[in-house]
């Protein structure tokens, strides 16, 4: 069984620290249970079903620390480990950012479990594909797509007494419509805790439709356009800028690393529209309450009305700075405003509405410059109408000046990165002088 | 050696700030571990157990892949080691077809137990999906090797390299960097052991012992002041040997107006350069964008193979079974059914070969059980080939698979991925300084950049590592701020020269992203240094305030 409850995990964690001699020891133990279904036209291509536990401990002695794993849990097998983590870091050099085990800290109980999620088969995964190929196989088109769901526990524990547990759930699906000439395409997204949310008929459907409006595309000018990015394409360009780490900061290579020296913290950073924050308890999107190094997590804003709030520090460069540790953002929730994504069409003289982003990278650190590609349905608005579907674009763009040249944000929606897969909570948005470099022919 | 030297300044657990989360990488053992070996009977056994069981429970074909999976990672920043971890994965993954749809499960139980009830998951899976209906899978037929085995040709395995040779290298060279006034350094050398074993009910039970190697590090300058900052990232290449690779030769070095490096590397002259081009950055022409002539140094090429020629040319993504993730291909068939499609000039040659010594793609058979070979995928500009496995050779009326089949561990699914993609050499002699003084207006590039392509492989974007302006046929001085756009086929048309086989060198990357789940896949290009003419080139400064 790789999901142990936290009765299970606080009996084995004593358990294996009683075999330690170290001055200081901790033991973590994580699992994950889960499976997927990947189709392409319209039939499954490969299909998986993955189960794993293991175990790592960490023996200290001053500031030599020595870590060993094992995926056996006999009495036998746990001894060893324990023995082996306390060789290596006897042999360990000492790691001058090495910082004390933390003591006992309440952690509050998590909401990332849902046990309907939890209890899914290859049978379940197989019906609710079955419903996405339905729309495809009636529309006449082809579906490819992915849906996968995990349950992962992890717990902690250490000889000062800090004991830490936590159990979520995760189902992610995606699809690609294209007609049978290959000239158009439409995509979906969704990402859940709680499965009972996910439809993958409705889901389809609405890349389906994508799909069959794409057709036809034209060709325009790339340029500065205002364009409307939907949840899913802002979701994939924001990503790259949710790093809100001091140290990188103030070692003066980072986004955030002020001209002269020092951090943008406290500065205007993006429009007044804009604030980020993370939220363990926010119920669309709940995350771990402790992070990996044993520090609780609570609400914390990061960017407030376009200022930078708060970075995140390590234990170590807190301890540096003479500062409080403070963790990073185990999710991320941008607040939106009320507006639909047809009332940001409404609003749009001449602009650019973009469903999806694909390949971005970075081209420039120190600026954010991303580049990438719109694709999977991108079209022209004009007077407040779509008027046709136009062809993808490259874009060489920043986040953070696209946030400030924000116009306007819509309805906050659960949203998956098209390549982390990694659920955000981010508004669909309105954006002036948005740069595309170049046309691109794909579909 | 004494055990206690050997393990020395291993298996620290703490700090790993350049390092993803070890825990993906499998469990953390100690290096004297990574030394055992599991006894080839005992896989043997056990994976018959698994053959049986599914092919008792309704499966038509069954592999089952048992994997031991080692890295070792050997991280250190300016005078600090961050962290020294050997990981290992050990698990079982087994793949069958029954009622003609795949299924596929696995498990880290590697016992005759583990085994028959990961076998009969893997036929539930199957059973299950096939509900959904879809044509039967069709395998190319591929007889049984019975018992065989190949390895990585190499003279010293990493693994058997004591830790504290490789930290005091990666040490060495930070102090040479931080004394050349850079501000930060890191460093790392990464490891990897693949340890396989395939067995297949066609007869075929395969051992392999996969060895990689791929020492890095990235020298940062900053100018405060400006509140800017450039790096510098080295000019090693990821490789399929060992640890010889760092024993420094003058007869595997190329000259010019920075040392590059073909079977061996030398990490501390390398980083000397890398800390004064860094700071030369900083103070760098920020190009004017326009058309240049592009010469294109085989550390940069790489990659614009691997994005624009290796990708596109993957059967899967041409049939569109990557459609939801990575996309489709302009290669469509029709395309290659003409043999006519001029993809590039008469001057590009690019081959497919798994067999490359030294190269991270070779190995002797693939995952499903295929030997490895080398091919045709572009002859004289024409497409003529594309890359395949089993279930898809039929498609292209191949009567066996290319052997391009991989999975990045036993507990993914295997499916096909790239071989080595490259660019054969020109047939006529030509130096890279000879290549140069024919060029009007033109960039220099060396070392790769960022880099993104379109889901069809058409517009793509590249910068790089160094950038020099070449005027009347002369290199003139620094410049920066570069990335260059295009369209594949219109970029390779424009490969007007490419130099000789005796600038050629392997590029390559450990982490080729593919699939869903999305898995890594580790793959070498080689080229010689190759001119482009008449590319549109970028500027890419931004001001964020």
């Amino acid at each position: 069984m790789a999901i142990l409850t936290k009765e299970e995990a606080q009996a084995l964690l004593k358990k294996v620290l009683a075999y330690s001699k170290a001055e200081e020891c901790e033991v973590s133990v994580n699992g994950s249970e889960g499976g997927n279904i990947r189709y392409a036209l319209n039939a499954v291509s490969t299909a998986g079903d993955i189960s794993t536990m293991g175990l790592a401990v960490t023996s200290v002695y001053g500031k030599k620390a020595g870590t060993a794993t094992i995926d056996e849990f006999d009495d036998a097998a746990l001894e060893k480990v324990v023995r082996r983590s306390e060789e290596l870091a006897q042999l360990a050099p000492p790691n001058p950012e090495y910082m004390p085990m933390l003591g006992p800290s309440e952690f509050k109980e998590e909401i990332t479990f849902n046990p309907t999620t939890g209890a899914m088969t290859p049978d379940s995964r197989a019906d609710l594909v079955a419903k996405s190929l339905a729309v495809t196989k009636e529309a006449k088109l082809t579906a490819a797509g992915f849906l996968e769901n995990s349950t992962g526990f992890s717990a902690i524990m250490n000889s000062k007494g800090l004991f830490a547990y936590t159990k979520g759930t995760d189902v992610t699906f995606s699809v690609t419509t294209r007609n049978e000439a290959g000239t158009a395409s439409g995509y979906a997204a969704r990402g859940f805790t709680d499965v009972s949310k996910l439809d993958t008929f409705s889901a389809t459907k609405i890349a389906s439709t994508k799909c069959l409006s794409s057709s036809g595309a034209k060709a325009i000018e790339p340029g500065k356009y205002t364009v409307i990015l939907e949840p899913v394409a802002a979701t994939y360009m924001m990503e790259n800028m949710f790093r809100f780490d001091a140290r990188s900061a103030e070692e003066g290579r980072s986004f955030l690393s002020k001209k002269g020296g020092g951090t943008r913290l406290g500065e205007q950073l993006v429009d007044p529209k804009v604030t980020i924050y993370s939220d363990p308890f926010n119920p669309d999107l709940p995350s771990s309450t402790w992070s990996g190094e044993g520090l609780p997590r609570e609400k914390t804003m990061w960017i407030d009305k376009g200022v930078v709030k708060n970075l995140s520090y390590s234990r170590y460069w807190a301890d540096k700075k003479g500062v409080k540790p403070l963790p990073g953002p185990g999710n991320i929730i941008m607040e939106g405003g009320d507006a639909s994504i047809e009332d940001l069409i409404k609003s749009t003289e001449r602009g650019i509405l973009v469903s999806r982003l694909w390949y971005i990278r970075m081209v420039d650190p120190q600026s954010l410059l991303l580049t990438g590609l719109t694709r999977d349905g991108t079209f022209y608005i004009e007077n407040g109408k779509i008027k046709f579907p136009v062809k993808n674009f490259r874009f060489n763009e920043s986040p953070v000046i696209m946030l400030n040249n924000l116009e306007a944000l819509g309805k906050q929606e659960r949203s998956i990165s098209v390549e982390s897969y990694r659920s955000y909570l981010i508004p669909p948005m309105k954006i002036r002088d948005f740069t595309f470099s170049s046309l691109s022919d794909a579909v | 050696m004494r055990r206690r030297d050997f393990l020395y300044l291993s298996g620290m657990g703490a700090g790993a700030l350049m390092l993803p989360d070890l825990s993906a990488f499998g469990k953390t053992i100690d290096p004297a571990q990574a030394l055992e070996r599991v006894d080839v009977a005992i896989k043997k056994e056990l994976a018959d157990v698994a053959l049986n069981t599914a092919k008792s429970n309704g499966a038509t074909y069954a592999d089952v892949r048992i994997g031991r999976y080692l890295n070792q990672f050997v991280v250190t920043r300016e005078n600090k080691v961050l962290n020294v971890a050997n990981t290992e994965s050990y698990g079982i993954g087994i793949r069958v077809i029954a009622n003609g749809c795949w299924g596929f499960a696995a498990t880290n139980d590697v016992t005759k137990e583990g085994m028959a009830k990961t076998a009969l998951k893997a036929v539930a899976v199957a059973k299950a999906n096939a509900k959904i209906g879809g044509a039967p899978v069709q395998l190319a037929p591929q007889k049984g090797y019975g018992e065989v085995s190949w390895k990585t040709p190499l003279t010293k395995n990493a693994f058997e390299i004591p830790v504290k040779e490789k930290v005091d290298l990666l040490l060495n060279a930070n102090g040479i960097a931080m004394a050349g006034g850079a501000n930060f350094v890191n460093s790392v050398m990464f490891a990897v052991n693949e340890q396989k074993y395939f067995a297949s009910t066609d007869g075929s039970y395969i051992d392999q012992d996969v060895h990689r190697l791929q020492p890095s590090f990235t020298v940062t300058k900053i100018d405060p002041s400006a509140g800017s900052f450039e790096t510098r990232r080295s000019l090693s290449s990821p490789v399929g040997m060992g640890y010889e690779y760092l024993d420094a030769l003058e007869s595997e070095k190329v000259g010019g107006i920075t040392p590059r490096y073909k079977k061996r590397y030398d990490m501390l002259e390398d980083i000397k350069f890398a800390t004064k081009q860094a700071a030369e950055k900083i103070k760098a022409k920020s190009v004017e964008p326009g058309k240049y002539d592009l010469v294109l140094d085989p550390s940069h090429l790489w990659l614009t193979i691997h994005e624009s020629v290796g990708h596109p040319t993957e059967l899967d993504r041409v049939l569109g079974y990557e459609a939801n993730f990575a996309g489709t291909s302009f290669l469509t068939l029709d395309k290659w059914k003409s043999g006519k499609f001029n993809f590039g000039s008469k001057a590009v040659n690019i081959v497919g070969d798994k067999t490359q010594v030294g190269s991270l793609g070779a190995v002797g058979y693939d995952d499903e059980g295929v030997k490895c070979k080398k091919w045709d995928i572009i002859k004289d500009g024409i497409l003529v080939n594309y890359q395949a496995i089993r279930d898809q050779a039929h498609i292209i009326g191949l009567t066996e698979s290319q052997g391009c089949c991989y999975s990045q561990s036993w507990q993914d699914v295997q499916f096909q991925r790239m071989p080595n993609v490259s660019l054969q050499p020109g047939k006529t002699p030509l130096s890279v300084d000879n290549m140069i003084k024919n060029v009007e207006k033109g960039v220099y590039i060396i070392g790769d950049g960022s880099f993104s392509i379109d889901q069809q492989r058409y517009n793509f974007q590249f910068g790089g590592q160094l950038f020099y302006e070449i005027k009347e046929g002369k290199i003139v001085g620094m410049l920066n701020d570069v990335a260059y756009q295009a369209n594949t086929q219109e970029f390779w048309n424009s490969c007007a020269q490419v130099c000789d086989e005796s600038d050629y060198r392997l590029g390559g990357a450990f982490s080729d992203g593919k699939g869903q789940p999305a898995q890594s896949s580790a793959v070498s290009h080689g080229s010689s240094t190759a001119l482009f003419k008449g590319v549109n080139v970028i500027n890419t400064k931004r001001k964020i305030g």
